[in-house]
């Protein structure tokens, strides 16, 4: 089991909240109600964290443990925030037979976060994606619009630097 | 209703249209494997152990014979090499991931996977074995504990605590082969608005939920010769311990029960019984004097540990109108640790109390705040029915052949209102047998409109020119309807009987496991409940103002219901909880 617990503290607005509530008031009486309600709280936070999906239980009737069950099933939700910097690691074919699989573990050890999750300071969210067709460069990572290609594990100490100062 | 016909390996039935395949087939005589399915409770389909041929015409397919309707006609085969070669798949798949340490698990002898592997003649468990999941043991709860490393993922428990109890505290997180049962956030379950109830443990097939075992504590306080160790056993686990020793179910083993007992060791062999029936002098008495000066109202009972624990957490704002009283469990502690203590001229600090209870929150109850009447815990370890048959097959005694004893005076005196307790309408009945007297001074017995498994009972009764109003329920989904209404403004009830697991506590969260092939046939609740209705029939004393120990006690010690002493000894307070 992995903590969702520990995360970046929770910066919602009154202003998100109301927008969230005016949706479950709208939607919460109809069957299937979750999914949306879900989508339209990524849509306002950004995420799903402890704080916005209480506010769901609490609105809805629906167990949290309920509704933690599906934001985990599904991919298109996310416990945690976008960090400042978005460090996307290629794990399609080719990267990952070029060893991208160990720099995104080295990234994993030295952020101190699973893929998905984000720093405790906000700075950096660590996430795989597939084939951004740039095979050539194998392998390759992207940090926001950045890329990084013939990369080796070494490298991601130097690349991390760059966006700490 | 409309009827149609089906032949299950070649013999001919009528079944109700509507009917699934695996009921067509039980009414023939044949039982279809299941591990998931629970009747009206958790029909998903999901575990494929049910897997059955039939035939609608087209040829013989398989389908999930717990969920698939009958058709006219069907040809249903429950055994046939392609079903055997199928099941038995799915289990060596189930076996690949599963902790298989049986020599040491709690549910070894009556895992239902365990049997299924027997019966199917799996050669070799570790078959499809590769990557696994681990998981660690969640020791949160006060009660119990959960190995998901020993989870099949049937879903069960996740369906009994959302749909029968209306909590769903527990669920099923992530996806695919990282899929487990948890809480949201990876909450401990004692982090959660987990109630205690244990009804997840009464369902689980397997070793992966059990209660927490406190039997080598208690075996260690016997064997100290400084304690005097005494257990007190509640009404319920009479009627459920038979089945721990193969004895059919609804068997009464009370005068077994007592004797294995003391020759397990306890110095004293009493019974919660005694306290049922103190808590219904004071009960009563809080009742009439609710009524007659204007206070709270509908009074609820207080006796069920995981209710009044789900009222804290899910209904805060009524934690007024529980009943101060202490449970039976706690109120027999209080009194044995003063007066009995004084009595026999004991410290109550040499006085271990121990309870057997059909029930896994009880285990949380004895943790509770104010529950020290005498400066020490009122009780010191709760166990269930089931660490008590576990106690007994330890210590080698022939339950079986062992001759009926009674229990010891004066705690073991007791009455039928006071056993009638594990069942659910039984403290409704018995508070009402004692009210309607001190009211008009006779003594009706029998209150029918309030027995029977149904999850929600009402009644009206004039007493003394009064219209007394009165509801019972049991299991918590049902609960919150009737609260619900009450919060509406729908109902008007004075008293309102409420148990957290449905039946009553003989379908207590501690209680023997009975096999889900069995219980999805077989209402465990009533022919339990009718273990304690006919112990009641034959009692001599059947109102608990009538029992001459709870005289005694009150001339002796507490002076009358309600005194300040025995507020101070055998009442409590509540707190507010969140949801979570």
């Amino acid at each position: 089991m992995n903590s969702a617990k520990a995360t970046v503290p929770f910066k919602g607005t009154k202003e998100q909240e109301a927008q969230l509530l005016a949706f479950i008031a709208e939607k919460k009486d109809t069957q299937g109600a979750l999914m949306p309600i879900l989508q339209k709280a990524q849509e306002i936070y950004g995420y799903l964290p402890i704080e916005v999906q209480t506010i769901i239980s609490d609105n809805t009737g629906i167990p949290l443990e309920k509704i933690y069950g599906v934001v985990t099933f599904y991919a298109q939700f996310s416990l945690y925030p976008k960090g400042e910097y978005t460090i996307s690691v290629c794990l399609g074919t080719a990267c990952y037979v070029k060893g991208s699989g160990d720099i995104f573990d080295k990234l994993q050890e030295k952020l101190g976060i699973a893929g998905g999750e984000c720093t405790a300071d906000g700075k950096f969210s660590l996430e795989a994606c597939r084939c951004i067709g740039a095979c050539g460069l194998a392998p390759v990572l992207t940090v926001n619009e950045d890329v990084f290609g013939r990369l080796t594990v070494d490298d991601v100490d130097k690349i991390i630097e760059k966006y700490n100062a | 209703m409309e009827n149609i016909t089906v032949k299950v390996n070649g013999v001919e039935i009528s079944v109700p249209k509507g009917a699934t395949v695996l009921e067509a087939a039980h009414a023939a005589g044949f039982e279809i494997p299941t591990l998931c399915y629970m009747k009206e409770i958790n029909e998903i389909g999901a575990c494929r152990i049910c897997v059955t041929e039939v035939n609608e015409g087209r040829g013989f397919r398989l389908v999930a014979g717990c969920v698939y309707p009958c058709t006219d006609n069907m040809e249903i085969l429950t055994a046939s090499p392609k079903v055997i070669e199928s099941r038995k798949k799915t289990l060596e798949l189930i076996l690949s991931t599963h902790d298989r340490k049986c020599l040491s698990c709690v549910r070894s002898g009556n895992c239902e996977l365990q049997k299924l592997c027997k019966d199917y003649g799996i050669e070799d468990a570790s078959k499809y074995d590769g990557v696994t999941n681990t998981y660690e043991v969640d020791n949160s709860a006060a009660h119990m504990y959960r190995d998901n490393n020993k989870c099949i993922l049937c879903r069960r428990c996740v369906a009994v605590c959302a749909n029968t109890q209306g909590i769903g505290v527990i669920g099923a997180n992530e996806r695919g082969f990282k899929t487990y049962i948890g809480s949201a956030f990876d909450m401990g379950l004692g982090e959660t608005s987990c109630v205690s109830c244990g009804q997840c443990i009464s369902v689980c097939p397997v070793g992966a939920i059990a209660e927490k075992d406190y039997i080598k504590p208690v075996l260690e306080a016997i064997a100290d010769p400084e304690k005097i160790v005494l257990v007190q056993t509640a009404p319920a686990v009479r009627a459920g311990l038979g089945e721990c020793f193969g004895l059919p179910i609804g068997t009464n083993v009370e005068g077994k029960m007592v004797a294995a007992l003391r020759r397990l060791g306890f110095d004293k062999v009493f019974d919660t019984d005694f306290a049922a029936d103190l808590t219904i002098m004071e009960e009563a008495n809080e009742f009439l004097d609710r009524v007659k000066n204007g206070g709270k109202l509908p009074l609820i009972t207080s006796c069920s540990p995981g209710w009044v624990k789900y009222c804290e957490h899910y209904f805060p704002e009524m934690t007024e109108n529980l009943s101060s009283c202490k449970s039976p469990q706690q109120m027999f502690g209080a009194v044995a640790k003063t007066y009995y203590a004084e009595k026999i001229g004991v410290d109550p600090k040499n006085i271990v109390m121990v309870s057997i209870m059909p029930c896994t929150a009880k285990k949380f109850e004895i943790g509770r705040d104010d529950q020290n009447a005498a400066g020490v815990p009122d009780v010191d370890y709760s166990l269930t029915t089931r660490e008590l048959g576990r106690m007994i097959e330890r210590a080698g005694i022939n339950f079986l052949g062992l001759e009926d004893e009674k229990f010891d005076d004066p705690l073991g005196i007791s009455t039928g209102a006071a056993v009638i307790f594990g069942a659910t309408g039984g403290v409704m009945e018995a508070a009402l047998r004692t009210a309607v007297y001190t009211l008009t001074g006779e003594n009706p017995i029998d209150f029918p409109e309030v027995r029977g498994t149904e999850g929600i009972k009402e009644a009206t009764y004039n007493v003394a020119g009064m219209d007394v109003k009165v509801a019972v329920a049991s299991g918590l989904a049902n609960a919150k309807e009737l609260l619900e209404k009450v919060q509406k403004g729908e109902a008007d009830y004075h008293f309102i009987e409420i148990m957290g697991c449905p039946g009553g506590c003989v379908n207590g969260g501690g209680q023997p496991q009975v096999a889900m092939g069995i219980r999805n046939f077989v209402d465990i609740r009533a022919e339990r409940a009718k273990v304690l209705y006919n112990i009641d029939a034959e009692m001599p004393v059947r109102q608990s103002h009538e029992n001459p120990a709870i005289k005694a006690l009150y001339d002796e010690f507490l002076e009358k219901p309600g005194s300040h002493k025995a507020h101070e000894l055998l009442h409590t307070t509540y707190v507010k909880r969140s949801i979570n």
